[in-house]
């Protein structure tokens, strides 16, 4: 890099990519500039307090499969980083106690076995047979994608290295693998359980940010998120980050400033500057014009390369392949703010079933019909909800016998078939509370405050194309060497001193940092 | 066995029944099967621990401050009245026998607390002073309560302003309308705070701070969260970490403060004191063994799990065995051994204490661990540090 600039590196957004990827940068000596649009940073991990003396972790809501090594290389724990596990599923219903899985497997046995004594047996050994494949999955997600037909050692490496953590499973679990990544989840579940109730979260989780059906194949491969967390065993892998994952984001953000990088807040940009095909910096929309060796930007693939810098300026057939990556996001997000803590029907009392992670997923039936709705433009009138009540465990985002309850909902299409999001929000928001309420009775009184975020929401405030939680569709056919696009897989585009670290590049979903870390490194070894 | 006056409620709420003995108390381990969120609770909202079973002594009269200063490394005679001091006590060969706290509640009276009997050693220097040692193990309850809501939480249950406290204070309180005495003390390298109290209050205060965290996400923990965040905080313990000198069946096994990290509480350049002598000597001609951290590196752990097919799996409890470490990878030259460690869930380290010859006792010095992975010994490389690896800044700050 030359030195004829005041920064090295420009990165646009501070989502926790962009973060991860400035302080990577910053720590191997790179002068750093990170732009943020938001007054306040950390993308869709951001702690916002809507409501006094509450915080809510607006968007993104767990932290799930954060990249352990990247705590460590960046000394994440010191600047804040702290997660708590989640130790409890617990699912509601309108009769019985509900289900309960925790990390307790015995607990969980005789939880699931007053359902199926079959499945309480079986689950112990489905959970290892995931384990096992989450090893895989884990050589996929902690590398960068190979570049198909390259003959470079280091492609050739990566392949070889997929190759023998798949040979390791042996034939057994590599048959089991080839189902897991063509499979629905429901139908792959169904080779294992006989429990609608305990298929009904599971399969849930293979669908989370995607607008495809439990029963849509493709999506079983997903559940393998739930069995790659790393020491911490099997449901250890999700947490909440204490103070809301606005403090993933600003711990990172603390690391990228200890190693020298400056963060500017409400300073969009408008346009990347290019100079004979190459990118010399960014224009903000005050007109500023920041100039740098190297630009890197955490916003989505087709915002970056349509806004930024425009059709125009790209190879067509780049344009058109960008087209093709889905986008449609599926999901909105409703939080609330209680007076009291929330006591479900089904299980009274405020025990440790409502410390992990609520889902409002009955059976694989109730989460197809949701999704059939959705497919024809209308949101869920009974949605899948994810819940959680983070201040149960952490007393810091809600005052003292208060709480805040957040709700991940699904479907909520991003192209509705009649009206406009803006017409419907409310409409939206009440039909999550009377889904919620029919579990929590004394819901609807508690409410302090509510605040209704749908995919066209996301958009306009996060910047989320199509409201796309993971900035594209996060199928198979997207992901790895063809994440966002073939060409655009490797954090390069044809833009030259233009990448991209977003979640929109591999592995990409959720708070795990790992876009922004493998692009940081990929940068650092190209120049 | 002896139940602590905290027993009936601590069996309520033990689900996982799994208890240890502690200075022959039932002591819980933890509560429930999975210790974890115990851990957690201490670093993110509160915990509450039973310390009963610790040691306790009463100390008062004309010349106890001269009395304790001559026994203990610290000069106690310039221990403010309601403060604290951490303090170790060595014999005549500057060899540590215990450590502990010295709380000195007025003039001439003073709270000791250590983990194992002393009240012999005490007595055997009380010759010559105007002062009295009273054993009060078994009249005083104590409970620990620790972590980052641990001010709110007491303060909630106390009549008394306790927010002022500084780090390493003790003050007379009245907590849910019963007297104790509270310290801001801990062992976990947090915020926090213990109770001393006479057993007849022992169970209100105990309903008191758990009716009042309730609203802070307050936990009742066990000895297995204390032992991962003692490990973090770097805290050493007797009869894991070290060997009382009075206690060891070989000269080996004792160790002096300065080979203990525990230098900084010798106050060597003042009236004569118990070890004196050897401890100025040492101190001249540097300590033999240094306790240090050790940061067992994770890439290489996962790379031998990984070649035996394995997911990284340790154990995730805190182990307490000898664990040998070497300057090689070929394992010829042993430099020393680690006596207790952890995982650490929050820094995503595997964190130990070893006692390392000095000359390789430097910080950033890298040296092999002995690692069993599936049957197999193997050697990882342990990166050297101080033993303290977590220090949160809310174990010492005041509030706004």
């Amino acid at each position: 890099m030359k030195a004829n600039h005041r920064y090295d590196a420009i990165v646009v957004g501070a989502g926790h990519n962009g973060l991860i990827c400035a302080a990577y940068l910053a720590k191997a000596g790179r002068r750093v500039l990170v732009v943020e649009r938001r007054h306040v940073l950390g993308g869709a991990a951001v702690s916002e307090s809507l409501y006094p003396g509450f915080t809510f972790s607006v968007a993104s809501y767990v932290v799930s499969l954060f990249r352990p090594h990247i705590i460590r290389e960046l000394d994440l724990a010191r600047h804040g980083y702290h997660v708590i596990p989640i130790d409890c599923a617990f699912q509601p219903l309108h009769d019985g106690p509900g289900l309960a899985r925790w990390a307790d497997p015995e607990r969980t046995r005789r939880e699931i076995a007053h359902f199926s004594r079959k499945d309480a047996e079986v689950y112990p050994e489905f959970s290892r047979v995931m384990t096992r494949m989450g090893q895989l999955a884990k050589a996929v997600i902690d590398g960068p994608p190979p570049a198909l037909g390259s003959l470079h050692p280091r492609d050739i490496g990566t392949l070889v290295r997929l190759w023998r953590a798949f040979k390791r499973l042996g034939p057994d679990l590599q048959r089991a693998a080839i189902k897991l990544f063509t499979m629905s989840a429901a139908d792959f579940l169904d080779l294992w359980f006989e429990s609608p109730i305990l298929k009904g979260p599971l399969a849930a989780s293979g669908v989370i940010g995607t607008f495809k059906g439990v029963r849509t194949p493709g999506t079983a491969y997903v559940l393998l998120h739930h069995y790659m967390g790393e020491i911490d065993g099997a449901f250890r892998s999700w947490g909440f980050a204490r103070g809301g994952t606005g403090s993933v984001s600003l711990a990172c953000a603390n690391a990228a400033r200890t190693y020298g990088a400056e963060i500017r807040l409400s300073a969009p940009v408008s346009a990347v500057l290019l100079q004979n095909g190459r990118a010399t910096g960014v224009v903000l929309e005050s007109g500023e014009e920041v100039r740098a060796e190297t630009v890197v930007s955490n916003v989505d693939p087709r915002r970056t390369l349509f806004d930024l810098v425009g059709e125009a300026n790209l190879p067509s057939e780049t344009a058109t392949q960008l087209r093709r990556y889905t986008y449609e996001g599926s999901s909105g997000k409703v939080n609330l703010a209680l007076d009291r803590a929330p006591e479900f029907a089904c299980r009274p009392g405020i025990g440790d079933h409502l410390r992990g992670d609520i889902a409002i997923a009955p059976d694989v039936d109730y989460l197809e019909r949701a999704y059939d709705e959705a497919k024809y433009g209308e949101y869920s009138s009974r949605p899948f909800i994810n819940v959680v009540i983070p201040s149960l465990t952490d007393p810091s985002v809600a005052p003292p016998g208060k709480h805040v309850l957040s709700c991940f909902v699904q479907y909520a299409p991003y192209r509705l078939n009649e009206g406009t999001w803006e017409e419907r929000r409310e409409a939206f928001g009440d039909t999550v509370v009377d889904t919620l309420a029919e579990y929590i009775p004394g819901l609807k009184s508690s409410i302090l405050f509510r605040q209704v975020l749908t995919p066209w929401d996301l958009e306009q405030e996060f910047g989320l194309t199509e409201g796309n939680i993971f900035h594209g569709e996060l199928s198979l056919e997207q992901l790895f060497f063809q994440r966002p696009t073939p060409e655009l897989a490797h954090y390069r585009t044809p833009i030259r001193n233009l990448w991209l670290c977003g979640s929109g590049t591999h592995p990409g979903g959720g708070i795990m940092g790992a876009s922004g870390e493998l692009a940081a490194k990929t940068i650092l070894r190209r120049s | 066995m002896v139940k602590s006056p905290f027993f009936a409620r601590q069996m309520a709420l033990c689900k996982s029944m799994r208890w240890k003995l502690w200075s022959g108390f039932y002591a819980v381990d933890s509560y429930r099967v999975q210790h974890e969120l115990e851990y957690f609770a201490v670093r993110s909202a509160a915990g509450l621990l039973d310390v009963t079973p610790l040691c306790k002594y009463r100390v008062y009269g004309k010349d106890s401050a001269a009395f304790l200063a001559q026994v203990v490394v610290r000069d106690i005679t310039r221990l403010q009245v309601g403060r604290v001091a951490y303090t170790c006590w060595c014999d005549n060969d500057g060899k540590v026998v215990g450590d502990g706290t010295v709380m000195r509640r007025g003039e001439s009276e003073f709270f000791v607390t250590t983990t194992d009997p002393c009240y012999d050693w005490l007595c055997a220097f009380l010759p010559g002073y105007e002062a009295h040692v009273d054993e009060v193990t078994d009249q005083v309850a104590a409970l620990a309560l620790q972590g980052p809501y641990a001010r709110e939480i007491l303060q909630a249950a106390a009549e008394t302003d306790i927010t002022r406290m500084r780090y390493f204070a003790t003050q007379a309180a009245t907590i849910s309308g019963c007297p104790a005495w509270v310290s801001r003390t801990g062992y976990t390298g947090d915020l926090g705070y213990e109770i001393w109290t006479d057993h007849a209050f022992a169970l209100r205060i105990w309903d008191a701070l758990m009716a009042t965290g309730a609203d802070y996400a307050l936990r009742p923990i066990g000895l297995m969260a204390l032992d991962m965040c003692r490990l973090e905080a770097g805290l050493v313990l007797k009869h894991v970490d070290y060997h009382s000198a009075i206690h060891a069946l070989i000269d080996a096994r004792k160790s002096s403060p300065y080979e203990l990290s525990l230098g900084w509480t010798v106050h060597l350049d003042r009236i004569p004191f118990n070890g004196q002598a050897a401890l100025r000597r040492e101190k001249e001609s540097g300590p033999r063994w240094a306790l240090v951290g050790l940061d067992i590196d994770w890439s290489e752990t996962e790379a031998l799990y990984t070649k035996a097919g394995l997911p990284p799996s340790l154990c995730t409890e805190p182990w307490r065995t000898s664990v040998p470490v070497y300057r090689d990878a070929a394992r010829q030259h042993q430099v020393g051994y680690a006596t207790s460690g952890t995982w650490s869930p929050l820094l995503k380290k595997n964190i130990a204490l070893a006692s390392i010859r000095a000359g390789h006792a430097a910080p950033g010095t890298q040296l092999q661990f002995v690692l069993q992975v599936e049957h197999v010994h193997h050697s990882v490389t342990a990166t050297v540090g101080p033993p303290r690896f977590f220090n949160p800044a809310r174990k010492t700050s005041m509030p706004p």
